[in-house]
């Protein structure tokens, strides 16, 4: 499944990076602790959290992961979009919380 | 090839940006895939404690054919307990840096899972040094 079909599908939000949404989804992971994310996450896979700030797109590059959403109606902060741009990695959003958003992406890629 | 980076402590805007570079390096060098993202994790979790705990260090990176010899040196307050700094879930990192999703208890474990070899020398009250190899 490519980004732009999820985006479709949970009706997010594009903040950023357009050029990314053709990026291929291969599963997803859902945290907010940053190392855990950079130790276990695998790469094409939909990162889900509530951190917004420029450091989520650092992992979302290192780990070439295919898309970040953020949760519960949280916008990204102004160099976060300025990097996710720059990296072409799209940075998503859905006024779900981290559990329903879970849920449902889960059941669309299994 | 020798790589060397400057890391500001307390700079989390400029975190990752030193991984980054050595990341598009060794993916110039062809090195292969599952050996990048070893490296990439070891080294951005060791460059994140730099920024989160020291005043300030250097990454030094020497690529052969052979692998990677990463060391970080900072200067900053060193680790008390490195047992207990080894502990995963174990951390001493400031409230804000914790706010930011960082500060798990996670970074020094990551990178011993990722590392052929890795050492710590420290000293209280100076600094501490890391060694990273991983292997090609």
């Amino acid at each position: 499944m490519l980004v732009k079909e999820v985006v479709e599908k949970l009706n997010l939000k594009v903040f950023s990076s357009k050029e990314g949404l053709d990026r291929e989804v291969k599963g997803g992971y859902t945290s907010d602790l940053l190392s855990d994310v950079m130790g276990y996450s695998k790469e094409g896979q939909i990162w889900i959290t509530l951190q917004t700030h420029k450091n989520i797109m650092a992992i979302a590059t290192l780990k070439d992961l295919a898309a970040v959403i953020l949760v519960k109606g949280f916008e990204p902060e102004a160099d976060t979009l300025e990097t996710a741009n720059s990296e072409g990695i799209p940075v998503l959003g859905s006024d779900l919380e981290a559990f329903e958003l879970s849920g449902i992406l889960f059941n669309m890629l299994k | 090839m020798h790589l060397e980076y400057n890391v500001e402590g307390g700079d989390f805007t400029r975190a990752g940006y030193a991984s980054s570079q050595i990341k598009k390096t060794l993916k110039q060098l062809n090195v292969d895939a599952t050996v990048i993202k070893r490296v990439v994790v070891a080294l951005y979790e060791a460059e994140v404690n730099i920024v989160a705990h020291a005043y300030r260090g250097v990454i030094y990176a020497d690529i052969n054919g052979a692998g990677i010899q990463l060391r970080l040196a900072d200067e900053g307050p060193g680790i008390a307990d490195v047992d207990m700094a080894m502990k995963r879930g174990f951390s001493t990192a400031s409230r804000e840096v914790r706010e930011m999703g960082f500060g798990a208890g996670m970074g020094l474990p990551n990178i011993s899972e990722n590392a052929d070899n890795f050492s710590i020398d420290t000293i209280v009250g100076k600094g501490t040094t890391l060694n990273i190899e991983i292997k090609f």
